[in-house]
């Protein structure tokens, strides 16, 4: 029974993902743009309470908590929902579309889940929706990436969900409220882990680059704002003033910093970079006072403004050429102009110069953390405030935009500033992070400790001074040392190393002893079995030709050519099909528990 | 009417380069003669310039510890193709 008249935005987007299809022509447009548009509407609408409470088994569902905790990452992130579907308008294949609102919908579903049951379920319907999203680039490497995501995904889901039972069976409850972090049992351990790899944590974090390299263009923009910030929003209610969450952050932040700046694609730089900037938020959380959880909601905000601009400025250069690796790029100004103007509004966001969004954000998590007297953790941020102004907002627009070309005379013949829809996507969240940054009480209003975000002052003498030298140096050493960051043509290790490499020792093994040994079975069976059992099967071939199949011939000929149909069917359609069973799975659970 | 602009600055690039180092020097005395260091969170930084050198010093460690991990991780793109 829902308790209220109230509209859950995720079930808008699942319904309106499931009429994509039928929309084409003239309708195509508008309908892409209302539905996103409704599913905001729906979380501007919301007033604060218990929603969608729905007797289940022995349990309540709660399928609606809306708090300022939750309202806020939903307003984000359904507002990024409608910047992304404009930025998308000219994918014609409504599958994309589906699965961007399904991921879509799956993170607004966990941020509005009450209990653990609610939280899960959504919590999977991201990671089978997304994998779509890199699916759809098409290559012949998106289909062993998008494996690889699924892979990942699918052991931190378990995690979560064994640490989701084990959690019931102790306390007897599945609602989803702070867990006791001062005394971590083993369930909230396997909880925690689940929240973890989802939000990219060190050592966790190597499937992010690997998914968000290879996604669609498209996709890279809608993956890069949801699922690690889903995982900020389940710490942060959680996990909030858990200790060993700062180190992690800290770690996250340094690690996305120095694998940037080695990175030579642009889209996995900025993957680094989400790994980078999560963990200011992880450490955040994990220092729990109210500014802290303040700043890790604002940062959150912030970042997938900024962080959707830069994937679509990055994946503007990559939709027009074709081309997404420094050693590829390079003088682009001429050519997109517009893109790099847009770009540059990213840049100077996530190196949180003032009047960017990122420097009101930013500046809350360093003040919690220097206000709790953490300072190690806190001067070692900073520092990776600067590594992030200097691979963010120096090297990538350099290499792209400016310095030589190292353009082939196709990629140079086929940049230009994107179709219009594009620009305005970009120039939407430029338009935003500029805001943010201007006119902060905007943000502060929203944030889940009002009283403490409006006693908050970003503008501060003191604080300009510190970020504007902070910035300024670096750019120094950049110019020093510009010509150690010249873009070469490798990529660096990471952990997923481990698993890569690991599955092929394992093929190894299975090609080459295995199969030795099996093809030495054979050659024996060949020669002292098979030759006596061919004289036989040579009759029985004859007498089944002659014999019996004049009788059954034609039935096996039937069943022979039904089973090649379902055969290449499920060759060719595979992704689909599974795009398709999970779809109305999906549907018919929610359908079932609304219509309880 | 951007790529004009950009083409300007690019002609008179040794002139932006004295503007910034002029910006840089400017920041520096701001640090050391009129700011109020009475907000400072450490003692560190009531050292003259301590956000400069900072920033400077942060910049270059960052930069070295990166070329040192990538002079052990770094390897060709095609490494996970063959």
């Amino acid at each position: 029974m829902i308790s209220n008249i109230w509209l859950h935005p995720a079930l808008i987007l699942i319904i309106g993902a499931c009429f994509v299809p039928f929309f084409r022509g003239a309708l195509r447009v508008p309908f892409l743009l209302a539905v996103p548009l409704a599913a905001f509407g729906a979380v501007l609408s919301m007033g604060h309470g218990s929603f969608g409470v729905v007797p289940f088994a022995d349990w309540q569902l709660v399928f609606g908590r809306v708090d300022g905790l939750s309202l806020i990452f939903a307003y984000i992130m359904s507002l990024m929902c409608i910047i992304g579907t404009l930025y998308a308008l000219h994918v014609r294949d409504p599958y994309q579309h589906m699965a961007a609102w399904f991921y879509v919908a799956g993170s607004l579903g966990v941020i509005f889940a009450g209990d653990f049951l609610v939280l899960f379920l959504f919590w999977e319907v991201m990671a089978f929706a997304s994998v779509f999203l890199v699916w759809f680039r098409g290559r012949a490497q998106s289909l062993a990436t998008g494996y690889r995501y699924l892979l990942v995904h699918t052991a931190g889901g378990l995690a979560l969900l064994a640490g989701i039972i084990l959690h019931y069976h102790a306390s007897g409850s599945l609602a989803f409220e702070l867990l006791t972090v001062g005394e971590p049992t083993m369930a909230t351990w396997l909880i925690l882990i689940g929240f973890l790899l989802n939000a990219a944590a060190v050592p966790m974090h190597s499937w992010l680059p690997d998914a968000y390299g290879e996604a669609s263009v498209v996709g890279a923009v809608f993956m890069c704002a949801f699922t690690t910030k889903t995982a900020v929003y389940a710490l942060a209610r959680g996990f909030a003033g858990l200790e060993i969450l700062i180190y992690l952050g800290v770690i996250m932040a340094v690690v996305g910093v120095i694998y940037a700046i080695l990175e030579n694609d642009a889209r996995r730089l900025l993957a680094y970079s989400i790994i980078s900037q999560v963990g200011y938020m992880v450490a955040a959380v994990g220092i729990g006072t109210t500014i802290a959880i303040n700043g890790a909601s604002a940062h959150a905000f912030a970042h997938i403004l900024y962080k959707g601009l830069l994937f679509m400025g990055v994946g503007s250069v990559l939709h027009m050429t074709g081309q997404s690796k420094f050693t590829a790029l390079g003088g682009l100004y001429k050519k997109m102009p517009r893109t790099l103007i847009f770009t540059l509004v990213g840049c100077a966001s996530i190196a949180a110069m003032p009047l960017f969004s990122g420097f009101v954000s930013k500046s809350m998590i360093i003040a919690a953390g220097f206000d709790a007297h953490l300072y190690g953790a806190t001067f070692i941020l900073l520092a990776a405030s600067a590594g992030t102004f200097l691979y963010n907002g120096l090297k990538m627009p350099y290499l792209i935009w400016f310095g030589e070309s190292r353009c082939s005379q196709e990629t140079w013949d086929r940049a230009g500033d994107p179709p219009w829809h594009m620009q305005l996507a970009m120039g939407l969240g430029a338009f935003f992070c500029i805001l943010v940054g201007v006119y902060y009480p905007y943000l502060y209003a929203m944030l889940p400790f009002p009283e403490a975000a409006a006693a908050f002052q970003p503008y501060k003498t003191y604080q300009l001074a510190e970020s504007l030298q902070l910035l300024a140096f670096t750019a120094l050493a950049f110019y020093f040392v510009r010509g150690l960051l010249k873009p070469k043509p490798t990529i660096t290790l990471d952990l997923d190393w481990f698993y890569r490499k690991v599955g092929r020792a394992f093929l190894w093994l299975a090609r080459k002893p295995l199969q030795g040994a099996d093809a030495a079975v054979n050659n024996a069976y060949s020669t002292w079995g098979l030759n006596p059992l061919m004289t036989i099967s040579r009759f029985w071939s004859w007498f089944d030709w002659h014999a019996i199949d004049g009788v059954v011939d034609g039935i096996a000929r039937g069943v022979r050519g039904v089973g090649d149909q379902v055969r290449h069917m499920q060759a060719a359609r595979l992704q689909v099909n599974i795009f398709y069973t999970v779809s109305i799975v999906a549907v018919l659970l929610i359908l079932y528990l609304f219509s309880n | 009417m951007i790529v004009d602009f950009i083409d300007t600055l690019r002609r008179h690039l040794p002139l932006l380069a004295k503007l910034g180092l002029a910006l840089l020097a400017l920041l520096l005395l701001w640090d050391v003669l009129l700011l109020d260091k009475s907000y400072a969170h450490s003692a560190a930084e009531k050292l003259p310039g301590f956000w400069s050198m900072f920033g400077l010093g942060a910049a270059l460690v960052i930069i070295v510890v990166a070329k040192i991990i990538g002079g052990m991780l770094q390897t060709d793109e095609d490494y996970y193709d063959k």
